[in-house]
């Protein structure tokens, strides 16, 4: 809630490119003078401008600073500019001291500015001028463009025409003002404006979170909010500022008699918790409730619904310590919060990796196939018929296969004269490179030393099942007779394989035809074990020929569920014209369509018009259906239907179509490969084929609305990933030179060429912890067991 | 046969050139008595030269291997002196995996028979020389080599030729004064020349070529050594418990390779010495220039050490000459020793390259080396490589280049450029749909041996396709010659590249860095970029780099600044295989890189995806809608509906049969957001 308005400043900052880098090239430093630079502000754009003394040469290791810094705060919508001074300038900006460096931040809508100093005398100076006037925000980071730099400069747009802002980057000044941490960017807050007496100083107030943009922001408000409030409520029902930005209340318990003391108390106290708790003084004597007689301090934590401590303190100190410690815990609590709101890209989202390793426990009956090793291999595939599976331990998709593979072996047990077997080509790689596998998992046939066949379909139980039961009989099976020719076209030859394929091609040949007779052979060879084929080529071949009106070459499809015998002429046709010939047979003019065989039907780059039923489908539908295919009004889309019980997940389809699930049967045309469009069949008409008719008439002719058009963007990364190059790269600045640590201390504490800058001398503590961005608590707990163990080295 | 090997040098594209010097050819007056022709020629039967003559052999090409000796490794018959290799021979690692295992087995050479790996020709984990000798042998032997014994090449010159391959060949010389023509020349000499330091008395000095290997000669002797090397630990390990005492002197500190994880440092194995020094025995180690010394022999017939300059003074007889001791009494070196050894290594023999060779030594820090490309071709000479031991100042105190374990990678490196460049057969690679992408780079981190020995030197590549649909894999590449890569492969890189590299930390190997410090090992992922063991790192570049921008990289970098990194958190089994600690980092950071979604798909997604999207991620494209999608099985499927991955669609909102109500709270799915799956798409 707080930090939604600060975000539309945010938004407002960052669309941000001012226009005068399109004339100069981006990464150098803009010099303008000052009339040209007021010119080019403009409302609502943020830029910073650094005004110098035409050509002062002093100052021109900071301008080397601010030309490394305009490309972060470009990113950052902030853009840099050289303003020279000229003498006659009369800008209150070009100051007329000589030494007096001054970088301003400008927000032309609000001409906030933020002043840049390098010596504890210009920040005396600025404290001076201010007193009684306003407060003073001064922060120290440790270089222009860090996060914290950009966090303070973003706080200075919301705030910076209450308060004025200083900013440092040097050392010495922080150091001048009692503050030895010069590796962390600080924040102090100076209470000017209630100083009256110019001779003392303004009350400082130090910030302890870390610099962002929410810990000032919220630091800030609680400077603004009064220093000490006076209450005679019930401390449950007080509310201040403070418990909105999460911090507790401390009530300082007072009466009548001592009142006056009390006060002093209880200011010094709200003196010493400011940014930290909001201190209030409560008067015993005008109150309701009822307080525990010596209970002298009342402490209310943030969260809601906590009841209120009332405690009783013998010093200040113990009272402070006591809120200390209460806030830290909540900063922890926080983070956590944190942590939960951004992704966790440490949890598996790929879901086969996931089932895979969920399942890893369960132990499967791995000896139901034959594991064979580079020594066996050969011996193994020689010896007999095998269909081997190459996986690889570590890959989560074979591992998810392998389980199907088993579930195979399981059926099969002792029925199939197929030797199951696997290698495991994480141990046996070469074996696998000499097969040229190298992706996984690949299966293969090997039939007595011919050469191995891939299988290339679908990874599951059923179809591998398919393919070794098709695989069984040669393809194309040399018919001998013409009684033969008849038992296979009927099914009866092989019985068995025709639950798994239910259309047998045929090839008929005179003896002669030996090309014809070679490309159907190649294309059988080519299908085997995805369709049943044979070939006959007898003498007597015309009286097959003459009975099904065939034309030779010619293939007779025998559909076994229709009990149907076709004949399609096979003149001049190719192996490859073959097998696409074969292919389509295999189609349905009106399939259900299932996981396993949508791929099939989406090759024909059609529509699909798709009936959705909860159980078998009605015959009714399915006539009127068909009545339209056979009548050509179809030929544009692919009509099939899905039934739900068989593909649960076309409840998915449908909730993603509509919102709610809509009433059954549903007949949809979904344009899967222009457009994305999905119709949907009026669900008060009959689906009759008058009906349809109507309605596919008015599709064609835009006619119809879409229900909804499926989403068309590219599938992009889940989750961002781990940004090491940056992560490298703030440890680099963190450690610029690696060699000379100490010397370039010395030099630092040399006079007056400070501008040799801030961070070498930060160099000897480790930047680990303060570069890790996340703490990852949870989960990675055994990983911290394990670095114990860890005492081994590694060799090469 | 010179016609031939022209018409194969310009090949195709080159007919019409073909054409043109057609008649050049056939005017050209025939040499009477031209040499025998090779179009390669090595030199040296040591492990780098049968290791090259087993590739050229394997791909047909005419070689010949030239070696002095009668027999191959004739360095390995001579040294090391105390016939102990320090090159280990781990004999089982609990895998099966031979690439593997080849990354714990320093001795064998590359070759198809599994039958030619050392752990059949000895049991030693620190195996003995003469197994070494019979190991190359048989190498040579039962693959066929073709190697000419006892032939010594005496000299080798230029013989400029605008129809040779490289516009010159290379005239070998034998002791016969037979000559011999090539038209590529692999050196495989090795350092063989012991190194030798010039100073007064240095005449005194005994080699560790020649010295006694009898520890019965030092019987109470004082010994000096001079060199800090495994030689010079060795051969006082030999005597270490018979001399009175034994002092070492060199130039710089001694730098143990477990600290600084370089193998040609001084291996634990033989620092004994170094335990009695620090154990307040009378043994010690001493740091001194050796150009500034000088040994005089006294009388009895001892040594004292004194310095050049003394004597440069005087010019008096030998035992009047000033010693350090006379100024300076405490002198470390005053005693008398009774023999003083030279251990200083060996250098590479410069003396047989006619000059027009242009083959220098690599400057001044290695002198011992010649300069060579990191293409391991000779910055001097076209066509010239430099294989094996000599071909070190590539990766010198970095890698492991400089020994069997390392060159014999960076050898079929050589044979692979030399493939493409005189013969057009590219690069080997494989070529995979994206969607096999994490896959590819798991399996190399965790089995490749070349990637693991040749750590920085010899990277693995992978060039993307137009869209980033497909990849090409490339093995083993010399990472420094990355700019180069499309002309000394012949592959294109024009969408993009990956380098697959492994790296110790930055600032973890050094000598006198301490390698066991508390905490020294990383083990979340987040941290992984700090890891301090040898892991693999993985560089994005969207444009090939240029050769500026290699040769101007950060200090450091293994390579140009990339557009991202990626490193794979150290392990201490160096096993890359963990679902969640390693594989999915490294799939997010490719995920990133290409902006897509690597993920893999059960068939039933793929199907919903397919319905409900235009598009589809790369895995269900390249897999479910080629008719492979991935089943899944039953007791798969309830972890994912456990997990949340998964929907259990059986029981989503069932269609309200007759308008009617459903008791609401029976059933828990049907108020879930559609497709978990892609929630997260459908915000960006």
């Amino acid at each position: 809630m707080m930090s939604s308005s600060f975000n539309i400043f945010r938004v407002g900052i960052s669309v941000v490119i001012m226009c005068i880098f399109y004339k100069s090239a981006v990464d150098s430093l803009s010099e303008l003078s000052p009339q040209k630079y007021f010119s080019t502000l403009q409302p609502g754009k943020a830029s910073l401008a650094y005004f110098c003394q035409a050509d002062s040469p002093r100052t021109s290791i900071f301008l080397e600073e601010l030309n490394e810094a305009i490309t972060p705060l470009q990113d950052y919508g902030i853009s840099v500019a050289k303003v020279n001074c000229v003498k006659e300038e009369t800008s209150r900006y070009c100051g007329k001291e000589e030494d007096l460096m001054k970088a301003y931040l400008f927000s032309a809508l609000l001409f906030n500015e933020v002043k840049y100093i390098t010596t504890l005398e210009d920040l005396q100076n600025i404290e001076n001028a201010l007193k009684g006037k306003a407060n003073i925000a001064f922060s120290y980071v440790r270089a222009i463009g860090t996060p914290e730099h950009r966090a303070v400069m973003e706080a200075a747009f919301v705030y910076g025409t209450t308060y004025q802002f200083v900013l440092t980057t040097e050392t010495a000044l922080l150091e001048s003002i009692g503050n030895e941490d010069i590796e962390n960017a600080h924040l102090y807050f100076f209470h000017c404006k209630q100083v009256l007496d110019l001779t003392l100083q303004c009350r400082r107030t130090l910030m302890e979170q870390p610099l962002t943009t929410l810990n000032i922001h919220q630091f800030i408000k609680t400077m603004e909010a009064p220093l000490l409030t006076e209450v005679t409520e019930d401390p449950q029902q007080v509310s201040t500022v403070h418990l909105q930005l999460g911090l507790p209340l401390v009530f300082i318990v007072s009466q009548q008699a001592t009142y006056e003391a009390d006060r002093r108390t209880a200011e010094w106290v709200a003196w010493r918790l400011l940014g930290k708790a909001g201190v209030l003084l409560l008067l015993r004597d005008s109150l309701e409730v009822d307080i525990p007689q010596h209970s002298n301090v009342i402490f209310r934590r943030a969260e809601e619904g906590v009841p209120v401590e009332f405690l009783v303190l013998d010093d200040i100190d113990s009272l402070i310590s006591h809120v200390e410690s209460n806030v830290h815990i909540e900063e922890i609590q926080e983070d956590e919060d944190e942590d939960t709101k951004s992704p966790n890209m440490d949890v598996q989202d790929d879901e086969v990796a996931e089932t895979v390793y969920r399942d890893r426990k369960r132990p499967l009956p791995l000896e139901l196939t034959v594991e064979l090793t580079e020594e066996t291999f050969n011996t193994t595939v020689v010896a007999s018929d095998s269909i081997v599976l190459f996986y690889a331990g570590w890959q989560a998709v074979s591992m998810a296969f392998l389980q199907s593979y088993i579930d195979l072996a399981i059926k099969l047990k002792g029925t199939s004269t197929m030797l199951l077997t696997r290698v495991n080509c994480a141990d046996w790689s070469d074996l696998c490179t000499k097969q040229n596998v190298t992706e996984f998992p690949v299966v293969k046939m090997y039939k007595e030393g011919k050469n191995p066949v891939s299988y290339v379909g679908m990874l599951g139980t059923e179809d591998l099942l398919k393919f070794i039961q098709l695989s069984r009989i040669s393809c194309p099976v040399n018919i001998t007779s013409v009684q033969e020719a008849e038992e296979y076209l009927s099914g009866e030859l092989y019985k068995d394989l025709i639950s798994y394929s239910s259309v047998s091609v045929l090839g008929l040949f005179s003896p002669n035809m030996t090309t014809a007779k070679e490309d159907f052979t190649e294309a059988g060879n080519y299908l085997k074990g995805y369709a049943i084929t044979g070939i006959y080529s007898e003498e007597d071949v015309l009286i097959l020929s003459d009975k099904y009106a065939a034309t030779l070459p010619a293939l007779l499809l025998s559909r076994h569920k229709e009990g149907k015998i076709e004949s399609i002429p096979l003149a001049n046709s190719h192996a490859q014209d073959i097998i696409q010939i074969i292919t389509n047979a295999l189609l349905e003019t009106f399939p259900e369509i299932t996981v396993e065989n949508l791929p099939i039907y989406l090759r024909l780059q059609k529509p699909l018009l798709i009936l959705f039923s909860d159980g078998s489908i009605n015959p009714q539908y399915k006539k009127a259906i068909l009545m339209l295919v056979k009548e050509k009004h179809l030929d544009s889309l692919t009509p099939c239907w899905l039934n739900l019980k068989n593909t649960p997940v076309g409840r998915g389809i449908l909730q993603s179509y509509f919102d709610t699930m809509p009433p059954l049967p549903l007949l949809v045309v979904v344009n899967l490969h222009s457009g994305g469009q999905v119709f949907a069949f009026p669900s008060d008409q009959a689906i009759t084929e008058q009906n349809l008719l109507l309605w596919l008439k008015k599709l064609e002719a835009g006619l119809e609305n879409h229900i909804t058009i499926l989403p068309a963007q590219e599938w992009k990364p889940p989750l961002p990933a781990y940004d090491f190059l940056s992560m490298m790269d703030a440890a680099a600045s963190q450690h610029p030179t690696r060699k000379d640590p100490e010397c370039t201390k010395e030099m630092d504490v040399q006079e007056n060429d400070k501008k040799q800058h801030e961070d070498k001398s930060a160099i000897i503590k480790e930047p680990i912890e303060t570069l890790r961005i996340k703490h990852w608590n949870r989960s990675n707990w055994f990983k911290e067991g394990e670095k114990s163990f860890r005492h081994d080295n590694k060799e090469l | 046969m010179r016609l031939a090997a022209a018409a194969r040098l310009w090949g195709p594209p080159g007919l019409l050139l073909t054409f043109a010097l057609h008649p050049a050819l056939c005017l050209r007056p025939a040499r009477t008595a031209a040499p025998p022709h090779r179009d390669y020629c090595v030199l040296g039967a040591g492990p780098a030269g049968l290791q090259m003559a087993y590739f050229l052999q394997r791909a047909g090409r005419d070689y010949a291997v030239f070696e002095r000796a009668p027999r191959p490794g004739s360095f390995f018959a001579r040294y090391p002196r105390h016939r102990r290799l320090i090159s280990i021979n781990k004999r089982h690692t609990g895998k099966a995996n031979a690439e593997f295992n080849l990354r714990h087995d320093w001795n064998s050479l590359l070759s198809h028979d599994p039958q030619l790996l050392f752990r059949h020709y000895s049991r030693a984990y620190f195996p003995d020389a003469g197994d070494m000798v019979r190991y190359l042998g048989d190498f040579a032997d039962r693959l066929r080599l073709r190697v000419l014994y006892n032939t010594t090449i005496a000299h080798v010159t230029l013989d400029k030729d605008r129809q040779a391959w490289n516009g010159h060949y290379f005239i070998l010389t034998d002791q016969t004064g037979q000559a011999h023509r090539c038209s590529v020349l692999l050196v495989a000499t090795g350092l063989w020349v012991p190194n030798q330091v010039d100073f007064p008395g240095s005449e005194h000095v005994e080699g560790y070529e020649s010295v006694s290997v009898d520890p019965k000669d030092f019987e109470g002797q004082n010994v000096l050594i001079l060199g800090r090397g495994n030689s010079a630990f060795e051969t006082a390990e030999n005597i270490l418990g018979v001399t009175n005492f034994i002092h070492m002197l060199s130039r710089s500190r001694v730098r143990l390779s477990w600290a600084t994880h370089y193998v040609g440092d001084l291996r634990a194995i033989n620092n004994g010495l170094l335990d009695t020094y620090q154990l307040k025995s009378l043994d010690g180690l001493l740091e001194s220039d050796l150009t500034d010394l000088a040994v005089v022999k006294d009388h009895e017939g001892k040594f004292h050490i004194t310095l050049k300059f003394f004597l440069e003074e005087s010019n008096q007889s030998a035992d009047a000459i000033t010693l350090p001791q006379d100024d300076n009494d405490n002198f470390a070196m005053r005693v008398a020793y009774d023999r003083v050894i030279r251990c200083l290594g060996w250098k590479f023999d410069f003396s047989i390259f006619n000059k027009s060779l242009r083959l220098s030594s690599s400057g001044e820090f290695s002198k011992k080396y010649p300069l060579v490309k990191a293409s391991y071709e000779s910055k001097g000479s076209r066509g010239l490589f430099v294989l094996g031991t000599a071909s070190h100042s590539v990766d010198y105190r970095k890698s492991a280049g400089g020994f069997i374990h390392g060159f014999r990678y960076t050898v079929r490196a050589v044979h692979r450029l030399l493939e493409h460049r005189h013969h057009h057969v590219p690069w080997p690679s494989t070529e995979h749909p994206i969607s096999q992408l994490t896959n590819s780079i798991v399996r190399r981190v965790n089995e490749a041996s070349g990637l693991y020995q040749m750590f920085s030197v010899l990277a693995d590549v992978i060039l993307l396709k137009e869209n980033a649909t497909a990849f090409e894999y490339l093995e083993e590449f010399p990472m420094q010659m990355l700019a180069q890569l499309e002309t000394i492969t012949g592959r294109k890189a024009q969408h993009g590249l990956f380098v697959i590299n492994m790296e110790y930390g930055r600032n973890f190997s050094g000598p006198d860095k301490d390698v066991f410090f508390y905490d020294r090992s990383v083990g979340h992922t987040e941290d992984a970029w700090q890891s301090n063991f040898l892991h693999p790192v993985i560089y994005y570049y969207r444009h090939l780099p240029t050769e500026q921008e290699v040769r101007f990289r950060p200090a450091d970098w293994a390579l140009p600044r990339p557009t991202a990194i990626h490193h794979i958190v150290e392990d201490f089994l160096t096993d890359w295989t963990a679902p969640v600690g390693h594989i999915l980092p490294l799939r997010r950071f490719l995920e990133n890189c290409l902006d897509t979604d690597l993920r893999s798909f059960y068939a039933e997604s793929c199907f919903l995806f397919a319905l409900t999207h235009q598009k589809l991620p790369p895995f269900c494209q390249q897999g479910y809608l080629r008719m492979q999608g991935l089943m899944g099985t039953e007791s798969l499927r309830r972890h994912g509906i456990e997990s949340g991955l998964l929907r259990d669609y059986a029981t989503v909102g069932r269609p309200r049969e007759d308008g009617g109500q459903r008791p609401v709270g029976s059933s828990p799915a049907p108020g879930l957001p559609v497709q978990p799956l892609d929630g997260n798409k459908e915000e960006l």
